[in-house]
């Protein structure tokens, strides 16, 4: 098995690419993927520590994220439709009714 | 470690990484989505690497088979539009990159300087995760989690719909034709 | 002891609370249902609650006469703060009743003259409404006195020191409206009341200091330790003393705080009669009497209140000769006889110094009330005179010495008592002003030659400007159409006149060289009283120097051809730039305005201005303003846009994750 740093570095950069997507993208469709993208790293970790110290707990909670995970896309994608009937554009920045 | 190993392993990280660069640079969604596919598949070879075929078929299954897919219907929904490149927000591009490499930077240092020594564990027996040991951990001690979880996944069905809802007509007076019209459009 | 207690020392004793009650209660009635009472139903009022005060005051006496010790009479507590406790006590012994006989006798005679002075006045300044608010505020004048008079510790003394302060103000500036410019009154009673304020600032200071060496304000316990503490700490006691000086020339008018006498002339004669010649300033005298086993200690206290004392009866007595207000000559001899009353307690003829405050209050007030009624009648001939012209609109002043004369013909009555008055107040004997100031001058002669040598030419200039005065105003021809048609003053007004008159002639008996009937009365309450002697020698040659200066005055003033009007007053020419410096009153007003009112009011108006409103409010503003340019800057980063946001959470997190690596 590789040493756990192989993993932790893997994680990290995973989660970095997420937050890259996140902030520079303007599309709401690739934000959302990069927040699965971060979703994905934190369960790599999961399951590497959980194989680690030869525990089931972590794997299982993988299991509770990836579900939480489905519904979150699903309630968030409702919305951008709902979002795009509204304004014809998915454009993010266009959404800034709150500027004050 | 043999180097076929290292090599293997060497490749998955490479795959996971370009797949991930791949995604957050493509202007076309499509592209994008059809990228964070071949992550979620990498990181599931990745998980069979590490003792979790359950958890690493639950993802090709969920992420990869219907989120993706969910993600796929709305992108042909919504027409792939090509968003100009300018960016509009000032300094938000350097400062994301600056931000990132510093999150790099930190979480290596980190590693370095606090982080005990982990090293490789035992090798993982093939018994370790199995959907038998797999649902009795799931159904004795997360029993309250389970229930919540599919509560949590109720709601979100039901959001979905609500949310999606084309707008019901109001019913101003109780003449026949008011009522006709409300039958109609419901 | 309270009420129940000291009813079984002498059945008198209980009344005393009346003599604060009475006015107090005359007061309200007037206050509520005044309106409905009438002119005379108010007076009536008034002057029946100042005589209930004199028959208690009398009861009290004859009780004193038979329980020569007195009493303390303990009403309520005011407060008590840890160790300290003030009651509201009446101290019922000879001093404080002789204060209380002479404030509510003198009072209840000016109530009754007010009456028709008043009638008079409120006409001739077109408000017969003000007419109740006079006898509101006499009233309260009394009962302030009477709290002063009547307590038995320093703070309730205190609280009717200041009480007669205000009604002071309240009084001179009765007309507030008129006077100079339309301001001329009210500033007077601001002045009053600021220069007395100073005054009050030392007896303040010298009631801390009281308190933090005594423990108490109490007479009795203070004067009991008073050998004890000066023995111990000297030094205190003189600052005490000396401070309590500062209050007695605030109230007393002596020097340097005598400048709110003279215009306190502004008010109405019977104010000025009876607050600043018989009671109020009598106050100051009051104190240092009562103070007396303070000053005892501090010979050097005593010497410093003596030289106060002398000085200010030679130089205000040098002022009243130039001047030409009949009411200001009058005021400046007040400053004077008090500058006696001050020697004489000063050196520790305590009794002399009473003495002299009962008889000046009875010759002082007929002088005043007299100079009242001339006033009134030259009033009356110039409304006679000017029957057809306006009223009251020219420049004609009823005050003016210059405007007067022969007004012995047309004002009889006024005349003799005002003589009378006149002559008593020079030191003429068998009159009582000349036993009074006689006694001090003997106790003067024997303490300090120089003291002698000062009062005894400021009685010179006493008998010569009384002189002067008598002859401008009475003698000779009238010197105006208003003085030739001057008629007599109604009953009202001359009877109490004749009523002082009889005192001033008779008063002497008091305390005459062969009974000393006033010294045994004051014993009780005084110790260490120093005996009065009649000394030949003093008496004759303060009789002679009193005719002396009556005589310089007849030469100068009385003799034919009597100055006319317009020629200038017959001292000029021999005396020139000094009577010019007199009449000037020796600029001491320019001078406090150029020295001290000028520059503090620069100071006030930099403070207001410079710091007040520049730094202070700059300072809050500009907070307030900082605030706002805060939230303006801030208010940029709310622009709607989510990545922004976004970004803002990662800044935090990776802030968060540093702290984490680095800690």
């Amino acid at each position: 098995m590789m040493p756990m740093s192989y993993f932790i570095g893997l994680s990290i950069l995973m989660f970095a690419m997420g937050i890259l997507g996140v902030l520079l993208r303007r599309n709401p469709l690739i934000v959302f993927m990069s927040l699965e993208l971060m979703f994905n790293s934190a369960n790599l970790l999961f399951v590497a520590f959980s194989a680690y110290h030869h525990v089931l707990d972590g794997q299982l909670f993988v299991f509770f994220v990836m579900t939480t995970a489905a519904a979150e896309v699903a309630v968030g994608l409702a919305l951008i439709v709902a979002i795009f009937k509204a304004k014809r554009t998915i454009d993010l920045d266009q959404m800034s009714s709150l500027k004050g | 470690m043999s180097l076929g190993s290292i090599l293997l392993y060497g490749l998955l990280g490479v795959v996971v990484a370009i797949s991930g660069i791949g995604l957050i640079t493509s202007r076309n969604a499509i592209y994008g989505a059809l990228f964070l596919v071949l992550n979620f598949i990498t990181v599931a070879l990745l998980y069979i690497a590490l003792g979790a075929p359950f958890i690493a078929l639950a993802q090709v299954t969920v992420y990869a088979g219907s989120i993706m897919v969910l993600f796929l219907f709305v992108i042909m929904l919504l027409g792939a539009e090509q968003l100009p490149i300018a960016e509009p927000i000032r300094g938000q591009r350097i400062l994301a990159i600056l931000l990132f490499v510093a999150f790099l930077a930190e979480m290596a240092l980190f590693v370095m300087l606090r982080g005990s020594p982990v090293v490789a564990g035992a090798p993982i027996t093939p018994d370790f995760s199995t959907p038998a040991t797999m649902g009795t951990l799931l159904f004795e001690q997360y029993l309250l989690p389970f229930e919540m979880t599919a509560g949590v996944l109720l709601a979100a069905t039901v959001g979905a719909v609500f949310l999606t809802r084309s707008p019901r007509p109001e019913r101003k007076s109780a003449l026949p034709e008011a009522q006709q019209a409300g039958k109609e459009s419901s | 002891m309270s009420l129940f207690e000291i009813a079984s020392v002498h059945p008198f004793f209980q009344l005393v609370p009346l003599v604060v009650f009475l006015p107090v209660l005359g007061l309200l009635i007037n206050l509520l249902v005044g309106k409905y009472l009438g002119e005379k139903g108010i007076g009536a009022v008034a002057s029946l609650a100042t005589g209930g005060a004199f028959a208690v005051a009398v009861l009290l006496a004859i009780g004193l006469g038979q329980v020569s010790e007195g009493a303390t009479l303990t009403l309520a507590n005011w407060m008590t703060v840890g160790d300290f406790s003030v009651n509201w006590s009446f101290r019922i012994d000879t001093l404080s009743v002789l204060m209380m006989l002479v404030v509510s006798g003198v009072g209840m005679l000016i109530h009754i003259y007010s009456i028709g002075y008043m009638h008079s006045d409120v006409r001739h300044n077109e408000d017969p409404g003000r007419f109740r608010r006079f006898f509101v505020y006499l009233n309260l004048f009394i009962a302030f006195m009477m709290v002063l008079v009547s307590s038995d510790n320093f703070l309730m003394l205190f609280v009717g020191w200041e009480g007669v302060g205000l009604c002071s103000y309240l009084l001179i500036g009765f007309w507030f409206e008129k006077g100079a410019d339309g301001i001329g009154n009210a500033k007077a009673a601001k002045k009053a009341f600021v220069v007395n304020r100073i005054g009050d600032f030392g007896l303040l200071i010298a009631l801390f200091l009281l308190f933090h060496n005594f423990g108490t304000l109490n007479f009795a316990e203070i004067f009991e330790q008073a050998p004890a503490i000066a023995a111990a700490a000297p030094g205190a006691i003189m600052a005490i003393t000396l401070f309590m000086l500062l209050g007695v020339t605030g109230k007393s008018a002596q020097l340097p705080l005598y400048v709110w006498l003279p215009d306190a002339m502004a008010g109405p004669t019977p104010v000025s009669a009876l607050i600043h010649a018989a009671t109020m300033v009598t106050a100051g005298v009051y104190l240092v009497a009562r103070s007396q086993a303070l000053y005892v200690e501090v010979p050097a206290a005593q010497n410093i209140v003596m030289w106060v004392g002398a000085l200010t009866a030679f130089f205000a007595a040098t002022i009243a000769v130039g001047q030409n207000d009949i009411k200001k000559v009058l005021a400046y001899s007040t400053i004077s006889q008090l500058g006696f009353m001050v020697t004489a307690v000063g050196m520790g003829a305590t009794v002399a110094g009473m003495f002299h405050l009962t008889t000046h209050a009875f010759f002082k007030a007929l002088l005043f009330l007299g100079a009242g009624s001339v006033i009134l009648g030259v009033e009356h001939g110039h409304a006679q005179a000017n029957q057809h012209a306006e009223h009251g609109h020219d420049s004609f002043d009823p005050q003016d010495m210059r405007e007067m004369g022969g007004l012995r013909k047309r004002m009889p009555l006024t005349f003799i008592v005002y003589l009378l008055g006149a002559l008593t107040l020079a030191g003429i004997a068998p009159l009582a002003g000349f036993f009074s100031k006689d006694e001090i001058l003997a106790a003067a002669n024997e303490k300090s030659i120089a003291i002698y040598a000062l009062l005894t030419a400021a009685a010179f200039l006493t008998a010569f400007y009384m002189g002067r005065q008598l002859l401008m105003v009475f003698f000779g021809k009238p010197r105006s159409v208003a003085s030739e048609k001057a008629s007599e003053s109604p009953l009202l007004v001359t009877l109490p006149l004749v009523v002082l008159a009889l005192l001033s002639v008779f008063g002497g008996a008091l305390n005459l060289p062969g009974s000393h009937i006033l010294e045994t009365w004051l014993e009780h309450t005084l110790e260490g009283v120093t005996p009065g002697h009649f000394v030949l020698t003093v008496a004759l040659i303060s009789l002679a120097v009193a005719l002396l200066g009556l005589l310089l005055a007849w030469l100068v003033y009385g003799r034919k051809p009597s100055f006319e009007n317009g020629q200038p007053d017959p001292l000029r020419k021999p005396l020139n730039g000094l009577f010019t410096a007199l009449e000037n009153k020796w600029w001491v007003d320019e001078l406090y305005n150029t020295v001290i009112v000028r520059p503090y009011d620069a100071v006030a108006r930099f403070s207001a201005g410079v710091i007040d409103q520049g730094i202070i409010d700059g300072l809050i503003n500009g907070m307030g303003s900082m605030v706002g340019s805060l939230a303006k800057a801030w208010r940029r980063y709310q622009n709607g846009y989510v990545r922004s946001y976004a970004l803002t959470i990662v800044v935090g997190v990776v802030l968060v994750i540093t702290y984490l690596v680095l800690r």
